[in-house]
């Protein structure tokens, strides 16, 4: 098959859906497929650009790789502009003067942000908010600025501005509006939006419109506004709107739309047909679409077009749902009520906690038309699956946008739902779509995310999604079982609760009550986690010594051979000289292999099972403690050396470290939990992937949860900035706590996190605002399991009953005559298969 | 049926450690014993070496039940032998020995499974 010469011009988002999408179809090798991209980044994520201030790298945010694109057979040309299309010759003109043959063209050239043509707007440090290296100028500008200026209080404007703000400098934002995002809210929404943004320290001035931009007398500008009232500003950011990109299609002489845009009918072609255009510099029946969403509908009716297939590009949804600064905004349909002759409207106010919610409604009362939300989305998918299905309102529409103590009605059950209810915008998902896949088999959420894409594009339909899964799967019948295994029907959180509730201290006194059988290696380790996090009793005692998993149960870690690595504290990595000789000296004499871990320790390999006593007892008498790398608990606080030693370093992060690893050391948890503190932002004890990471800055600390290195890392999120000690100590206990009551077993922070419903948000709410009034109950189950903390190994010490288990044989005090080391780098380690024959006298077997 | 003298004393009462095993020689062999008091026959007696990982470690084991089967999880690889037959649960390849295991008086006696009547296979 001769393939046709098909070349995407543009790697943004919308653009990269094509590809991905033309990939997936299993219809590319018709086609000969060249990308070009403009920026040095191949496609990112532009909707979540502002997490690049919050840590996030441009590998984070990339779609996808260069070995991506070349398994999928495209060849993938960054930092490569094309100049010029020959529609007679069908040829493309690049940049450095190539040119390209092209049977199909797709224009994905996006767009621009628009710069008021104000005399000054070229000064330095007069930037754009668009891709990651405008980024990167903002950051650098900003590293040399104390004071800095949004033009445009838009959407992408008050992005710029949380941006500005994250990178400390004095912010404000200019309108030329009458209030901030006038597209998206009405005057009362938009004053109420105002209240809170500038309760974040944000200045917005509204109603202004910039004459010029000057020299200014304490910073490097000042802006002249129409009245001649100045603002003096060393960084201005420019976001003001977007302009579609499209002088390559104007230069080629394709019909365009008066005010710009290339135009477009139902299957995303243009005047001429061997050219398409998707994104948003296609204009379709007039409108630009500058939403992600209608992006990805335009790509996929774009190669349907290419393709043969059959859909079509027909009009989207514009409605949307943002947190911006923390702030809720939402617009659903005509939300306005300027596009419905005779709309009638409710509107809810309220003054103190700052939200406002109106519905645009039918003149019969019958139908939402509109819908706009400020300071509180939880009312947002309800209202739009009314406006999106037609569905009929009730009698009393008000009650759809009033809080449920006053009546309000509860949020539309997703069986409401019609099949054609679109879930996930981004991808076109319908709820019919999910409820097939789930009769199909796919049984959870991320079954079906995987299957389908919903919930991957902007994330804002995941709890929808999720209702629909679970609620198929019970309506089929399905039991969405998580239970903990075939000993108790229920899950690890009902489990703790029943412990705490009715005071229970044993395993066998909750099987006996709540579970049937003997137990198994599935539920008692991980009732015996939740026995000793809830009371904190001795691990070795008679009633829990069978539920631990061995490492638990000799207090060391087995490795691969059956004997045990070693690892004492070392809290926050800060050990004497003194100590650091005993280490050596011990594992000298007991002939152990010595390792630095990652977590600032050291690991003493190949103690056999007699020895763990004898090597303990120096330890301890040398002033160590169990470090509980063997169990299900706090881990380490790795910590840089901070403003004791270094330049940089603005706090004593490791004196933080320390308290924070003497406050949790010992505390059992689902799963292991690792800390870590920097002294500044350089990180370098990269804190943002550990459970909690603390750093330092002039003010205090930030505090970052839930990161995890491992398989599938995630990077931390910001959870509060610039606490003081006691704060931050107060927000990881009730935190913590809070995660060990309700995570599954063997759950990390940052799956927790992932999963749980309400996410950051609501951890922020229950642990800092203390929503679900549990504060002090989490405080002092926290301060109940710090009072009884015993180094487990000191107690053991001190029990001979307790040390007969540390036998290979009780028959017989010699070692397992099958542990055999060789000499490997001058230390030991455990002999191969073939090395141990030589070495081992035959067994009869 | 079972001769008194072909048992062999390996313990006693106080080595043995509810739900839970303990190692111990038994000739030129380790043997798992555990003690489940839940259970009518209480005591159960594997070999200590798990052919999946190759060490001596079967005693370290969580013990159980799978659909009423009394089990032991190898502590390395999580898989799971039968206390009544030695059998693996989830890989046909392994089986480990049984033996019969008793309390006379207070002490811990062993004897290979021919001849004792311990575990029923």
């Amino acid at each position: 098959m001769t393939q046709q010469n098909l070349i995407v011009i543009g790697n943004g988002m919308v653009g990269h859906h094509f590809l991905e999408q033309l990939a997936e179809s299993g219809q590319a090798d018709g086609f000969h497929v060249t990308v070009l991209g403009e920026e040095r980044h191949i496609a990112y994520d532009r909707v979540h650009l502002s997490e690049y201030f919050q840590g996030k790298s441009a590998d984070d945010l990339a779609f996808s790789t260069a070995d991506q694109y070349a398994q999928w057979g495209f060849e993938l040309r960054l930092n490569t502009a094309a100049t010029a299309i020959d529609r007679e010759a069908r040829t493309l003109t690049l940049d450095r003067g190539e040119t390209l043959p092209y049977d199909k063209l797709v224009l994905a050239t996006g767009s621009y942000p628009f710069v008021p043509p104000i005399e000054g707007n070229d000064r330095e440090d007069c930037l754009v908010y668009r891709t990651l290296d405008d980024l990167d100028a903002i950051r650098e500008a900003a590293s040399r600025s104390n004071t800095g200026v949004v033009v445009g209080g838009g959407l992408l404007g008050l992005e710029a501005a949380n941006a500005l703000r994250e990178l400390d400098l004095d912010t404000a934002v200019v309108e030329f509006a009458p209030r901030l995002m006038p597209v998206q809210v009405d005057e009362e929404g938009g004053g109420i939006l105002r209240e809170k943004i500038e309760e974040l320290g944000v200045q917005v001035l509204t109603g202004r419109a910039t004459q010029r931009i000057e020299a200014g007398t304490n910073a490097r500008h000042q802006m002249v506004f129409q009245d001649d009232r100045l603002l003096e500003t060393d960084l201005v950011v420019f976001s003001a709107g977007i302009r579609p990109r499209d002088e390559l299609a104007r230069d080629a002489g394709l019909t365009m739309g008066e005010r710009g845009g290339v135009v477009i009918d139902d299957h995303c072609r243009t005047s001429d047909p061997d050219v398409l255009a998707i994104g948003e510099v296609a204009l379709w029946n007039d409108s630009i679409f500058g939403l992600v969403g209608p992006g990805y509908q335009m790509a996929k009716a774009a190669l349907d077009t290419l393709t043969g297939g059959d859909r079509a590009f027909t009009g989207a949804d514009m409605s949307t749902k943002l947190k911006l600064m923390g702030v809720d905004v939402g617009a659903i349909g005509d939300a306005h009520g300027n596009q419905n002759p005779g709309a009638r409207f409710y509107r809810y106010t309220n003054g103190i906690a700052q939200e406002y919610r109106k519905l645009v409604v039918s003149a019969d009362g019958k139908q939402l038309l509109g819908a706009m939300l400020v300071g509180d989305n939880s009312y947002y998918d309800t209202l739009l699956q009314y406006a999106l299905n037609g569905l009929e309102l009730p009698d009393n529409p008000e009650s759809l946008i009033l809080p449920a103590s006053e009546g309000g009605a509860p949020a539309l059950g997703v069986d409401a739902l019609p099949e054609t209810a679109g879930i996930c915008s981004c991808h076109n998902v319908t709820k019919g779509d999910i409820v097939q896949y789930v009769h199909d088999g796919y049984t959870s959420v991320g079954d079906v995310k995987a299957a389908t894409k919903a919930g991957t594009g902007c994330g804002g339909c995941a709890g929808q999604l999720k209702e629909i899964v679970d609620h198929e799967m019970a309506a089929l019948g399905m039991e969405v079982d998580n239970s903990v295994c075939e000993h108790f029907q229920y899950t690890r959180q009902e489990l703790e609760h029943i412990i705490r509730v009715e005071g229970i201290h044993d395993f066998h006194t909750l099987l006996k009550n709540h579970g049937h059988g003997l137990g198994c290696d599935i539920c008692k380790p991980a009732v015996a986690s939740i026995l000793a996090s809830t009371w904190n009793d001795y691990v070795l005692n008679p009633e829990h010594v069978g539920l631990q998993d061995t490492n638990d149960t000799f207090l060391a870690n087995m490795q691969k051979d059956g004997t045990f690595s070693v690892v004492p504290r070392v809290a926050g990595g800060e050990i004497t000289p003194d100590k650091l000789i005993t280490l050596g000296e011990v594992a000298k004499e007991f002939e152990l292999y010595t390792k630095i871990t990652g977590g600032q320790r050291v690991d003493l390999f190949g103690a056999k099972l007699n020895d763990l006593p004898s090597i303990w007892q120096r330890l301890v008498d040398a002033g160590f403690e169990t470090g509980h790398a063997y169990g299900k608990a706090l881990r380490t606080v790795k910590s840089c050396v901070g403003s004791t030693w270094c330049r940089y370093g603005v706090q004593d992060s490791v004196q933080l470290a320390i308290d924070l690893e003497h406050r949790y050391k010992g505390i059992r948890a689902p799963h292991k939990i690792k800390f870590g503190v920097s002294g500044c932002t350089r990180e370098c004890a990269e804190a943002q992937s550990k459970d909690f990471g603390v750093i330092a800055t002039e003010n205090g600390w930030n505090l970052y949860v839930a990161g995890n290195g491992g398989m599938r890392p995630r990077h931390a999120d910001l959870f509060a900035q610039d606490l003081d000690t006691d704060s931050l100590i107060r927000f990881v206990d009730r935190f913590m706590m809070l995660y060990i009551r309700t995570a599954d077993r063997l759950q990390r922070t940052a799956r927790w996190l992932e999963n749980l419903e309400g996410g950051l948000d609501y951890v922020y709410d229950v642990v800092v605002n203390d929503s679900l009034g549990i504060a002090e109950d989490l405080d002092n189950q926290m301060a109940r399991l710090i009072e009884n903390y015993q180094c487990e190994w000191k107690t053991t010490l001190e029990d001979p009953d307790k040390l007969k288990r540390f036998r290979q044989m009780i028959n017989d005090d010699g070692d397992d005559p099958y542990v055999v080391t060789v000499e490997e780098r001058e230390q030991p380690r455990p002999a191969k298969a073939e090395e141990k024959l030589e070495r081992i006298p035959a067994v009869s077997v | 049926m079972t001769h008194q003298n072909e048992w062999t004393p390996v313990g006693s009462r106080a080595d043995l450690v509810p739900g839970a095993g303990i190692g111990a020689r038994f000739g030129d062999r380790q043997v798992a014993i555990f003690y489940i008091p839940e259970l009518e026959q209480s005591l159960f007696a594997v070999d200590n070496y798990c052919p999946i990982s190759g060490v001596n470690i079967i005693a370290r084991g969580i013990v159980g039940d799978i659909e009423g089967e009394p089990v032991v999880a190898t502590p390395l690889y999580k898989k799971h032998f039968s206390l009544l037959d030695g059998r693996c649960l989830e890989d046909a390849r392994y089986r480990i020995r049984t033996y019969a295991v008793r309390l006379e008086g207070d002490q811990l006696q062993l004897a290979p499974q021919e001849q004792g009547q311990g575990a029923a296979a």
